[in-house]
């Protein structure tokens, strides 16, 4: 029986549509001349200009960056190395804190945000009491953002250390290594790839979120989505578009480079291949 | 005999109360070739792993030069370990692995304090290695570009360029074919002997032992079975099991009649071995190259061949004998179904007490060592690592 591609083809491009068309509208109306949000109405960059001038936009992004780059360093500086303390440790315990490790990333952001919310006014309320000055703010945001971003690292970290030869670093101590010098000189430096799509894919993370974000800050510091969720109440203006095209393309950027990496991986672990058999 | 240079104390090594090495005793010599021979699960890596340090004994001592060594890491000893999945450093090119031992070493510079090598001895002793490996040339290439025998020299070279006194090798050429195979081990003998330096040899192939080793190690079931050269191991096995693990045996249950005069397939024969219980159950073991086929009644035996097969060299036959089955080397080939006689000289054979091969609880001995298979991706060696993420 000879099965028709058109089937197929036509399922594709539904799938194409329905996945990409509400983002394509946004950027085709983030320069409509225009405040319509039915017609377009002639090209212009002015809403990007706009965008620019607008000092609580500007200042969010700063924020939002800043708390980005931030989260995204502690979060993979503290992800590798409970990776590898994580592979290191006996089948049983490795696989139950796996698990657990997993949890936050499938848990529903409100309820991470809503329970982070609650362990942080209990602290802030312990320090009042013992006459600190403390309250919601960029260190909880902070805090949080490494929180989530964690387990993403792990996750990133732990298949290149997977690949690793289980001789590879007793390869090391073997050439005369302490163990501090075989992880900086030979475990960190092949399992670096995973530690840096972990890092980018934790910069994502943040810059992305906005559920937790809202339940942990104070209300004096604003990220870019609790801005534009703030912009959308009072007015709709073409200038959220524009900020939300920017943040689209900022993100897929970053995927375009996280791919980059693997493939390239990938590539390097068949030509391995390939030379041993 | 040279001087002892490492020596192994009653060591025994139980994982998680599994007894893998059973309070062995063993010498190694100063620039010896000694092999760990012995089939998967025997104990023989984990023997080599507690001379590199990846491994502290369950009881027992370990001596380097007459130091105890049981608590000294893998990086403050002075050997040198060639693994065998080479375990090259894939992010670092063929000199820089080779150069990896060197980088980290500190010297003493005379004030007291420890220097670096300068990058120029680095250099020399590097290329010194790759040319003794004949790897000359190759420095500059990534390590997945090497091939499987290439990428195993680098191993050699990288470990022997920091002059160990010792070098640990774990079946180094498991993964490589039989031709290549048999190329290193004439190469590898040539090395040891250039480089003059102690080789401890972890195989399961009889053969690769026999042929570059000064002192075989038989191992079984955690234990030592037998120590000696190549040849005493092969002529005078001490039990069935080396018998039957160092080439290949008939080995027929008999009774020591009394000095020099064995029962076995139901007759008495004259042999060469004395010094038992009379009437003790012993193991004959009769090597299959010393039976000799007669014309029917002009052996001591007489049987009927059951099948033969073409090895090149010779033939190898079965022939029945009543109910044990008799092989025979031979390069001639009698057809299937004659009838045939054998004759055995006293000389050859073999009488041997019959050890209880396997003690109470050998049973619960875990398999630590598998089978060498061929890696086919880098890594992910570990079978216990399988699982998703």
């Amino acid at each position: 029986m000879k099965h028709s591609r058109v089937p197929g083809r036509v399922l594709q491009g539904f799938i194409a549509v329905f996945l990409y068309a509400p983002i394509l509208v946004l950027i085709v109306f983030s320069f409509n001349a225009t405040k319509s949000r039915v017609k377009f109405e002639g090209f212009t960059l002015d809403w990007y200009a706009k965008l620019f001038e607008d000092r609580q936009v500007l200042s969010a992004l700063y924020l939002t960056l800043v708390l980005a780059v931030l989260s995204a360093l502690a979060a993979t500086v503290i992800g590798t190395v409970s990776a590898i303390g994580l592979h290191n440790m006996k089948r049983r315990p490795r696989k139950a804190l796996l698990a657990l490790n997993n949890i936050p990333v499938v848990n529903p952001d409100i309820i991470t945000g809503v329970s982070l919310m609650l362990v942080f006014l209990l602290c802030v309320s312990f320090l009042r009491s013992l006459g600190l000055r403390a309250g919601l703010g960029f260190t909880t945001l902070l805090l949080a953002h490494v929180t989530f971003n964690i387990p993403y690292v792990i996750l990133s970290v732990m298949p290149k250390l997977r690949q690793l030869s289980r001789n590879t670093y007793e390869a090391a101590l073997d050439l005369g290594a302490n163990p501090f010098q075989a992880y900086r000189r030979v475990i960190l430096p092949e399992i670096m790839p995973g530690v840096v799509s972990g890092a980018i894919i934790a910069f994502t993370m943040s810059i992305d979120d906005f559920l937790i974000s809202y339940f942990t800050t104070g209300t004096s510091v604003q990220t870019l989505p609790m801005v534009i969720y703030a912009m959308t109440r009072k007015r709709i203006s073409p200038e959220i578009n524009a900020l939300s095209t920017l943040m689209f393309l900022t993100v897929l950027v970053l995927l375009i480079v996280i791919n980059i990496l693997q493939s390239r991986d990938q590539k390097e672990k068949e030509r391995r291949f390939r030379a041993v058999s | 005999m040279p001087k002892e240079l490492i020596r192994l104390v009653d060591c025994t090594m139980a994982f998680d109360g599994e007894i893998v090495l059973n309070a062995i005793n063993l010498t190694i010599h100063d620039k010896e070739f000694l092999t760990l021979l012995g089939p998967s699960g025997c104990g023989k890596t984990t023997t080599l792993r507690l001379i590199g340090g990846f491994e502290t004994p369950t009881s027992g001592g370990i001596f380097f030069d007459g130091a105890r060594i049981n608590d000294v890491p893998p990086h403050k000893r002075r050997v040198n370990t060639v693994f065998q999945k080479y375990a090259l450093f894939p992010h670092l090119n063929v000199f820089e692995n080779v150069a990896f031992g060197l980088r980290i070493a500190k010297i003493p510079d005379g004030g007291g304090k420890k220097s670096r090598l300068p990058e120029g001895e680095i250099e020399e002793r590097v290329q010194g290695a790759l040319e003794l490996v004949g790897l000359k040339g190759y420095h500059r290439r990534r390590v997945h570009q090497l091939s499987g025998g290439q990428q195993q020299r680098v191993a050699i070279a990288r470990a022997i360029v920091n002059r160990p006194q010792v070098l640990l090798l774990d079946e180094p050429l498991g993964a490589l074919d039989l031709k290549l195979r048999k190329e290193m081990q004439h190469e590898l003998k040539e090395i040891q002997r250039q480089v003059g330096i102690t080789f401890v040899y972890v195989t399961h192939d009889q053969e690769e032992a026999l042929t570059m080793s000064d002192t075989v190690v038989v191992m079984n079931h955690g234990n030592i079975q037998q120590i000696g050269t190549p040849v005493d191991i092969y002529n005078e096995p001490v039990n069935a099991f080396v018998a039957d693990f160092i080439g290949e045996s008939n080995i027929i249950q008999g009774v020591m009649h009394k000095d020099y005069s064995v029962s076995f397939a139901g007759r008495l024969f004259e042999c060469v071995d004395s010094g038992f219980d009379p009437n003790q159950p012993v193991d004959v073991v009769v090597r299959p190259e010393d039976v000799r086929m007669t014309p029917p009644d002009g052996g001591q035996l007489r049987g009927t061949v059951n099948s033969v097969t073409f090895k090149g060299v010779f033939y190898e036959i079965f022939i029945d004998v009543g109910e044990i089955e008799w092989m025979v080397h031979s390069t001639s080939a009698p057809k299937i179904g004659d009838e045939v006689g054998l004759l055995l000289t006293p000389e050859d054979i073999h009488v041997m007490d019959r050890p209880d091969l396997f003690p109470e609880g050998a049973e619960a001995l875990t398999l630590e060592d598998v089978d060498p298979e061929p890696e086919f991706e880098d890594g992910g060696g570990d079978g216990e690592d399988g699982e998703e993420a």
